[in-house]
């Protein structure tokens, strides 16, 4: 499904270069939850920005969903995104003077669909988040959890394989965030693969499949109820020191 | 896709209306100044007679000094002709239609008690100028042959004078005494304002037409002063109006209307050999040089459109650069400002020629405001202009289109040229770097 192998990406600057992954590898398969954690700076968005096939990257392959992605142009990059991927951030990135309906319709537009076939998806998407009777309100009237529902509904209504976050709960208090993660695993539940970067262990270990970043390498693979384990003995031990 | 994108550009004007206003008002001043120039151009090089002004001529015929080279410039051939010349190519009637005239002026007493007496500008020509120039009649018509020739005291009124002095009403028949004599009226004009005033652009191309029209041979009957420009090479024989009209002095227009290239062709012959005839009678002792031009190249030689409006509508198109200069930072700062709502929908799927659609139509609805506004301020210019020089903007009714047609279509393209940049750089914003924590 999503196949990575030995990516590197590198930034240069001026006077040095970062390299942001080195020999990154990971596979994702179909219908999978996987949570990416990893102290900051040790890649995880860039792994993101690279698997949505936002940036570009310097060495390695990669395909999703069977294609390899390498050398697609500009063109049929966005075409795979708007088809294929749904993005949410953790700054929700709504627009700010377009009401919910019209936020959650960017997508759909790039996709060419008639009007009635976006309104029936955005209405189907907008009601599946909890915000249907909220259409026409704009995104400053909305509490940062909704509006990160809003952002969701908007990943939601292109139908995507993949639905990318990044700390989607970063801005969010901890009942909201558990709100918005309940929301994935239902998504998740219906079929979508999701790859969802946290800093919130609690968070991570709601999710099928966890992944640990460190300088820019997958360090180690969990399955579930071993980093469900070993979190809960790290935590024991911060609590007994 | 292209409704969507008026929508968003809509969105956007309204987001900064401040950095919106302000582009809108750059366009609007590059694009006003530019409209005034490019009308006052327009009008200024407009044929005033496009029916035919290919088969109407002006007559130029070299009587001029022989002690003067011809080729030196100030000495070339007389913008003008003789008294002698005016009467005897009127004689020969080589033409379908001709006419020379004159300009002249005499005081109108108008009829009325409390009516005051008045200065009144006189054409004087041949019945021929009528039907030659197109010349609309309100009422009545012109006088005839038989009355050039026997110089009759007729006139025909111009619509603004018959205004004043009949009040409007149909005046032919009635008399009127214009400068000391009564003449009968035989016609009235409708309104007639040639532009430029091409039958006669020695005294200035965009004058009002006369006031008064009458038989071109009462000049020498009632010794009509002269108006216009008056050149003389060489001092007249003698004194008073009659030596005057023998002289070689230069003060009267001479036009011919021929169907065709052989008619033309003909009516040169026959100067040619009207010259010919008089360089054996001792006159015309430079080499033979005469010419015949239509309305058009008549307009070209005596330079209608000034040098000045010319250097004004280029100094109007660089100043439409800096506006537009202008408006390429104010788009830049405001398509950066956009930075976040670009990522955000690269990341959803928009390609770059989404977003360059998207915001070519916002530059160009900003543009299509400014030339709106442009048009406006243009409409204040030429009013200014028709002030300070004359009716210019009288005219505009009558160009509106085209001028719209043309403003807006400067204003699209110019606002578009100006956006381009500013939008190749907005589309290639990378979209990660802006989905960050804002
Ligand atoms: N545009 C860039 N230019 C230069 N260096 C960059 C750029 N983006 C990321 N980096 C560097 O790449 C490395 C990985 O950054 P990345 O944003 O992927 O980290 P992260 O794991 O998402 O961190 P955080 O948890 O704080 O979000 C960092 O050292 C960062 O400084
Ligand atoms: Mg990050």
């Amino acid at each position: 499904m999503l196949t990575m192998n030995n990516i590197t990406k590198v930034f240069r600057t001026d006077l040095v270069q970062t390299y942001a992954l080195r020999e990154f590898n990971l596979n994702v398969g179909e219908g999978e939850f996987v949570a990416v954690t990893g102290p900051s700076g040790s890649g995880k968005t860039t792994f993101l920005n690279i698997a949505g096939l936002l940036e570009t990257f310097d060495g390695g392959s990669y395909s999703l969903d069977g294609e390899d992605v390498s050398h697609l142009n500009d063109k049929a990059r966005s075409r795979f995104r708007n088809e294929k991927i749904g993005f949410i951030f953790q700054s929700f990135n709504l627009i700010p003077d377009l009401n919910l309906f019209d936020n959650v319709d960017v997508p759909l537009r790039y996709r060419g669909f008639n009007s009635s076939e976006r309104k029936r998806r955005i209405e189907q998407s907008l009601e599946m988040v909890g915000l249907a009777n909220r259409m026409k309100h704009l995104p400053s009237q909305l509490s940062g959890g909704q509006q990160q529902r809003v952002a969701i509904a908007r990943a939601l209504a292109g139908e995507p394989r993949f639905l990318l976050a990044d700390e989607p709960t970063g801005n969010l208090d901890t009942k909201m965030a558990h709100s918005v993660m309940d929301l994935l695993k239902d998504i998740n539940e219906k079929g979508t693969t999701i790859v969802m970067v946290t800093h919130d262990p609690s968070l991570a270990k709601q999710a099928k499949r966890n992944i640990y970043v460190r300088d820019g390498r997958v360090s180690e693979l969990h399955e579930v109820a071993a980093f469900a384990e070993e979190e809960s003995q790290t935590t024991a031990k911060a609590s007994n020191g | 896709m292209f409704s969507y994108y008026l929508r968003l550009a809509m969105l956007s004007i309204k987001r900064n209306p401040i950095l919106s206003s302000l582009m809108v008002a750059a366009i609007a001043l590059g694009i006003g100044a530019c409209m005034t120039t490019i009308t006052v151009n327009y009008i200024m090089s407009a044929d005033p007679i496009p029916s035919k002004s290919d088969k109407l001529f002006y007559v130029q015929l070299d009587s001029w000094d022989p002690n003067n080279s011809a080729d030196a410039d100030e000495y070339s051939l007389p913008s003008q002709v003789t008294w002698t010349e005016a009467t005897n190519l009127m004689r020969a009637k080589k033409a379908v239609r001709q006419s020379a005239m004159a300009s002249s002026g005499a005081v109108i007493e108008p009829p009325g008690q409390d009516a005051k007496p008045y200065n009144a500008s006189i054409r004087l020509a041949f019945t021929d100028f009528f039907p030659m120039f197109e010349v609309p009649f309100l009422y009545g018509a012109p006088w005839s042959h038989e009355q050039d020739q026997a110089r009759e005291q007729v006139v025909v009124l111009s619509q603004e004078t018959n205004d004043k002095i009949f009040g409007g009403e149909n005046s032919v028949g009635n008399s009127l005494t214009i400068g000391g004599n009564v003449f009968t009226v035989v016609g009235v004009l409708k309104q007639w304002e040639p532009m430029p005033k091409f039958y006669d652009v020695t005294t200035g191309a965009f004058n009002e037409p006369e006031e008064l029209y009458m038989p071109f041979l009462l000049k020498e009957e009632l010794e009509l002063p002269n108006g216009g420009n008056t050149n003389c090479w060489k001092t007249p024989d003698g004194e008073g109006f009659k030596a005057f009209l023998q002289s070689e002095c230069i003060n009267f227009q001479m036009w011919v209307e021929l169907p065709d290239e052989n008619a033309e062709a003909a009516y040169l012959d026959f100067l040619n050999s009207y010259a010919a005839e008089q360089k054996a009678m001792g006159r015309f002792q430079r080499p033979i040089n005469n010419r015949l031009s239509d309305v058009m190249e008549w307009m070209e030689d005596q330079e209608v459109v000034a040098d000045d409006a010319r250097i004004m509508l280029w100094l109007s198109f660089m100043f439409l650069l800096v506006c537009l200069l202008n408006t390429i930072g104010l788009l830049l700062s405001k398509f950066t400002g956009k930075a976040a709502e670009i990522g955000l929908r690269r990341a959803v799927g928009a390609s770059k020629g989404d977003l360059f659609m998207q915001h070519l139509v916002e530059t160009g609805c900003i543009g299509l405001a400014g030339g709106l506004a442009g048009l406006g301020l243009a409409y204040l210019g030429l009013i200014g202009i028709g002030t300070l020089y004359g009716d210019f903007a009288k005219n505009m009714t009558s160009m509106d289109l085209t001028m719209v047609a043309v403003a807006l279509g400067l204003a699209l393209l110019s606002s578009i040229a100006a956006g381009l940049y500013p939008t190749w750089r907005a589309c290639n914003i990378a979209p990660a770097g802006q989905l960050k924590s804002q």
